[in-house]
């Protein structure tokens, strides 16, 4: 009963903060072991973790555009970037979610987070090339396309990332009181 | 060799997004989320001036394959993020700050947008 209520409180307040705060929880500083140290933007080891993952979903995003049909045979409509930034947008969405827990990110889950979060999924999607293929689509006078495909990718990009967040709320499960603090503290 | 190339660029462009974002982070305040921001801009402009050389340079598409794969498939595809965007868009949204999330989805739009443009634009002046 006295852990029950010591846990709320916690749980709600670091939900709400994480709330108002409303940033990606990557780089704070100080080590999630609570050590003072370089950020871990400059730590080599997780720095390793990125290129890792960044080159593999670098790759894998390669692979999305060779496997999948050309635009010249889509009507214009580059098909791989699309896949990838859609399927990329839930996939973080729900893993980052998912992975979250009350209180300090253990070393275990930053790693994760960096190898399959910031280097796999961040090298898997791409917003250059959606930038890029918007441009050339506009100038070459497929006005109509282009709005077509940003519409569509920001669209459907924030509806994928969405369901990806709700679905990793569930099955994160660490914080089965995570739903109920957020109803009651309402708007806050 | 194709793969090499794009895991190459695309692991140098991660470990760039990493640096680059997280010193932005540290420094910054308020809810924009200025690291991606910055990060996806940056990656706009580098990825328009390589399609700018392409473009003008008149060089056999063969010959610049491997360039294209290395800098744009590879770099700018993996410094660039489309999902950290979108969830911090979705996490802005849920917060109650809709005004901010929209704000850095269009302004995130129009500015990469149009640091291709000009990023074409200034090869095809160079050129």
């Amino acid at each position: 009963m006295n852990t029950t209520a010591s846990a709320g409180p916690h749980a709600a307040s670091w939900n709400s903060m994480n709330a108002s705060r409303s940033e990606l929880p990557t780089v704070r500083s100080p080590g999630p072991d609570g050590r003072r140290g370089l950020p871990a933007h400059l730590r080599p080891t997780l720095i390793g973790l990125v290129a890792l993952g960044g080159a593999v979903g670098s790759a894998a995003r390669y692979g999305t555009e060779v496997l999948l049909p050309a635009p010249e045979l889509t009507g214009g409509w580059p098909l791989a970037t699309l896949c990838v930034n859609l399927l990329g947008a839930f996939a973080l969405g729900f893993g980052l979610e998912a992975l979250a827990r009350p209180g300090r990110e253990t070393p275990r889950r930053r790693n994760v987070r960096l190898v399959g979060g910031t280097g796999f999924l961040g090298g898997f999607t791409t917003y250059s090339a959606f930038a890029l293929e918007t441009q050339r689509l506009l100038s070459d006078g497929q006005a109509g396309t282009a709005i077509a495909y940003v519409l569509v990718t920001l669209v459907l990009g924030l509806s994928c990332c969405l369901a990806g967040v709700l679905l990793g709320e569930r099955a994160g499960g660490a914080h089965p009181r995570r739903s109920r603090a957020a109803a009651t503290e309402g708007s806050s | 060799m194709n793969l090499l190339l794009v895991a190459g660029g695309g692991a140098v462009g991660a470990v760039a997004r990493f640096v680059v974002d997280g010193t932005i982070r540290s420094r910054s305040h308020g809810p924009f989320p200025w690291g991606t921001f910055v990060v996806n801009v940056a990656g706009s402009l580098v990825i328009g001036l390589v399609a700018g050389f392409i473009l003008f340079a008149g060089h056999e598409p063969g010959d610049v394959a491997p360039w294209r794969l290395a800098l744009a498939t590879g770099l700018c595809g993996g410094f660039t993020t489309f999902s950290t965007a979108m969830v911090e868009a979705v996490r802005l949204a849920r917060s109650g700050r809709t005004r901010w999330a929209l704000a850095g989805v269009l302004g995130t739009l129009g500015a990469t947008v149009t640091a291709v443009a000009a990023g074409i634009a200034v090869v095809g002046l160079v050129t």
